[in-house]
């Protein structure tokens, strides 16, 4: 099930800051970690991000219900490191035939893993804390994004549930007209593909109709739009922006400092 | 000159008299000090691009400000492409215009302003999470201040009856619920002219009354209305005029309802319009009811479908009714062996699933299943998987390993008898409604299955498909076919049910009974079946068998 409400508590500090303040807080806060291939840098960043955790509201398990694709994909991270790293230095760990592990090879690997985290968490903090509908009001109101874009794009936002209820019905439609793939994979990926034609030709049909009954209101009228929804940018917005960059920056100095950087490029 | 200059100085009457902040409206422009207001089409048609046929043509027609009219025709007479372009929504690359047509003497996409439309499906005319929003939505893109927005969204919703909160989250809306909202969209914009294409179409018949209460309080005396409904019974109070469009071109009849049905009823009936008075004989079982095929015992699926008996007969039309939410799609679901039942089972017969009698039907293999129960769903292209519609028929056969001339033997008639016969080269997603509906129950007869289950088949037929189907189903059902009907039609029940099985919203507990619904207390776990033709009697989880 694909969940698109905010989990968290709206009136936190934090989680009321104009979405677009957010956004930007959590690129300016995630980018600068990706100059670093060393996991002092990233582990900083993480222990900040869990620290902010309480003024967004949000508690850390409705983190991990977000985030846990991101444990997925450390796992990954982790074992094809350890199958194919190209640099065997360090001290010798286990050695299994061709699997070979050194030091050298975990710490890299616990870097590329803290890195992944701590450049993917402020996306997903953000994302559970803030209402879709504000983000749009604010992408128009705030960074003067096209209104035809954000609303747009808001609208095809909101039949994506539909999306997974129709795949059922569609996937029990074959089955009532006696197609099933069974265990042969070629069939299976046929079934597959045709599923997700019908899916598509559904889709694109029912967005249509949206387009033109959103152009009937007047979207497309082209006088400016006025907004129901007031988006304030404030001095307390500016404040979350610059102190993501004055945190990234010091967990960056901290690193330097400790001699443990070690730049991506070069 | 610019549509905002037109609106602001041509219409000085009405901004003083009627709403003080209110737009001009149609039948208010002034040209030369003489009203020229209204509708007016000379001769009008249009032609998709790429089509070879027109969709509407000669068509001449003058609609005066403050009538309401109800747009009639056979199915493909070209109502929805009117309403589309007296909304101004075809494009002039879209397609091929001829004649003229004019909303307040301007041309439609000029007076988008003062023209109003809601469409069938509610699901693609709410753009917005909450209630309120959506409402807003259209205020904002005609840049309407700030400060009257929320006063305007909080009028039109009162307006239409909307019963909740203006946060409400849409997707927690009834069909109806959602209907009504999409009404109050177009209303908080206080058109002159109001267009509605089958509003009700997708609605059960509680949400239908509600959504048509809403157009009848909400549309004012100086409102233009234009209606096409396929029910006209239930679209006539609304109504004081009618138009029906002849599909080779041009308008047929023009007047009240009582002269156009006394004059052209009995043929525009024949040609599927369902004219109001005209019945059709009902075609009751012949004989008793047969062996048993299926028994549920406590079959559910919660949170959508509460615990529920019944038992499936051969030669027997079972009737499932209910409000929207009641579990009766699930109930198809379960019944036709696609779903795992939540709570209960489902045993078939031996005369049903013969050496499979033992398996529950959701765990046979799906060429076996569609060869014992057919299942027609609701969306007819949710089920369509070949690139012609004789494949389609075919499919099934095909994967029994018949012959190819097995194949046609079998094809051919079924084609012949749902007049598919010149489409069977076609592809399934260019059928028109009612082909495609005639073509999803065929396909699901194909295999010849001894038990057919339907969720709605007759949802938004005209009249002549409409018999086709229930003549059909009535000679399936008297060959000793088992029949399950999830349906809302009256008249198809009515028609043809031998048994009701009704469903009561048992779960979905925080809605409240809609003003003027018809709705009972909710009773837990109750599903009431009674006899065709009888008040359902209250019947605690219990299918009673009569006949």
């Amino acid at each position: 099930m694909i969940t698109l409400e905010p989990l968290a508590h709206p009136d936190a500090p934090l989680a009321r800051r104009n979405p677009v303040a957010k956004l930007a807080a959590a690129l300016l806060f995630a980018v600068p970690l990706m100059a670093t291939l060393d996991p002092v840098a990233p582990a900083i960043a993480i222990a900040v991000e869990l620290a902010v955790l309480p003024l967004f509201g949000l508690h850390p398990r409705e983190l991990v219900r977000r985030a846990w694709p991101l444990l997925a994909a450390a796992g990954g991270v982790l074992v094809t490191l350890v199958l194919f790293a190209a640099d065997r230095s360090g001290r010798l760990l286990l050695d299994a035939g061709p699997v070979v592990v050194t030091s050298g090879v975990l710490i890299t690997a616990l870097g590329m893993v803290l890195r992944l985290f701590a450049v993917a968490l402020p996306g997903v903090i953000v994302f559970a804390t803030t209402d879709p509908t504000d983000l749009a009001d604010a992408l128009v109101q705030n960074a003067k994004a096209p209104a035809r874009f954000a609303i747009g794009a808001l609208a095809a936002f909101r039949l994506v549930p539909l999306l997974g209820q129709e795949w059922q019905m569609i996937a029990m439609a074959r089955r009532a007209r006696g197609v099933e793939a069974g265990r042969n994979p070629v069939a299976r990926l046929r079934l597959f593909v045709s599923t997700a034609f019908t899916l598509l030709v559904g889709a694109i049909r029912r967005g249509t109709r949206l387009a033109v009954a959103m152009d009937a209101r007047g979207f497309d009228a082209g006088v400016p739009r006025t907004f129901a929804r007031r988006q304030r940018f404030g001095p307390a917005d500016w404040l979350l922006v610059f102190g993501a960059i004055a945190v990234a920056g010091a967990a960056l100095t901290v690193s330097v400092a400790l001699g443990t950087f070690r730049p991506l490029i070069g | 000159m610019k549509l905002a200059d037109i609106s602001i100085f041509k219409s000085p009457a009405n901004f003083m008299i009627n709403r003080g902040c209110r737009g001009p409206r149609v039948g208010e422009s002034w040209v030369g000090g003489e009203a020229v207001g209204g509708v007016r089409l000379r001769g009008f048609g249009w032609r998709h691009a790429g089509r070879r046929a027109w969709a509407v043509r000669g068509v001449d027609l003058r609609v005066e400000r403050g009538e309401r009219v109800l747009l009639l025709g056979p199915s493909g007479a070209g109502k929805s492409t009117l309403l589309a372009a007296l909304a101004g929504l075809l494009p002039e690359d879209s397609g091929e215009q001829e004649g003229t047509i004019e909303v307040d003497g301007l041309a439609p996409h000029e007076a988008r302003d003062r023209v109003g439309i809601v469409f069938q499906d509610p699901q693609a005319q709410l753009v917005m999470a909450r209630s309120g929003d959506d409402v807003a939505f259209g205020l904002e893109n005609r840049g309407v201040p700030a400060g009257e927005i929320w006063p305007r969204v909080d009028e039109a919703l009162s307006r239409v009856g909307f019963p909740y909160h203006r946060d409400r989250p849409t997707a927690a809306l009834s069909g109806g619920e959602q209907q009504r909202l999409a009404l109050a969209g177009v209303l908080a914009l206080r058109p002159g002219l109001l267009l509605l294409d089958e509003p009700t179409a997708n609605l059960d018949p509680a949400g239908a009354t509600l959504v048509r209460a809403a157009v009848a309080r909400a549309v004012d005396t100086d409102t233009t209305l234009i209606v096409v409904e396929h029910r006209v019974a239930e679209a006539l109070p609304l109504v004081d005029r009618v138009v029906v469009l002849e599909p080779g071109g041009g308008v047929r009849a023009d007047g009240p309802p009582e002269a156009v049905f006394a004059a052209d009823g009995d043929a525009l009936a024949a040609e599927g319009v369902w004219v109001p008075g005209r019945d059709v004989p009902p075609r009751r079982a012949g004989g008793p009811a047969g062996e048993v095929l299926l028994t549920a015992d406590r079959l559910g699926q919660p949170p959508r479908l509460a615990a529920t008996d019944l038992t499936v007969r051969a030669g027997e039309a079972l009737a499932v009714l209910g409000p929207n939410g009641a579990g009766k799609s699930t109930l198809a679901l379960l019944l036709g062996g696609l779903l795992k039942p939540g709570t209960g089972r489902l045993v078939a017969s031996p005369e049903l699933a013969g050496a499979d009698a033992r398996t529950p039907p959701h765990r046979w293999r799906a060429p076996a299943l569609a060869g014992r129960v057919g299942s027609v769903f609701q969306d007819p292209e949710h089920q369509f998987v070949t690139s012609t519609v004789f494949d389609e028929l075919a499919l099934g056969l095909r994967r029994t390993g018949a012959s190819e001339t097995m194949v046609r033997d079998r094809v051919d008639p079924l084609l012949q008898r749902l007049r598919l016969t010149r489409l069977a080269a076609a592809n399934p997603y260019t059928l028109s409604g009612g082909e495609a509906r005639r073509l999803s129950v065929a396909t699901a007869l194909a295999t010849a299955p001894r038990l057919l289950i339907c969720d709605e088949p007759t949802f938004g037929q005209d009249r002549r498909t409409w018999r086709e189907l229930v003549d059909l189903f009535a000679e399936l059902r008297d060959a000793g076919h088992g029949l399950v009907t999830v349906t809302h039609d009256a008249e198809f029940v009515a028609a043809m049910a031998d048994r009701t099985l009704t469903l009561d919203r048992t779960l979905a507990l925080d809605r409240p009974p809609a003003p003027n619904a018809p709705a009972g207390p909710p009773v837990a776990g109750a599903a009431t079946a009674a006899p065709a033709g009888t008040a359902p009697a209250a019947t605690m989880g219990r299918s009673v068998e009569h006949r």
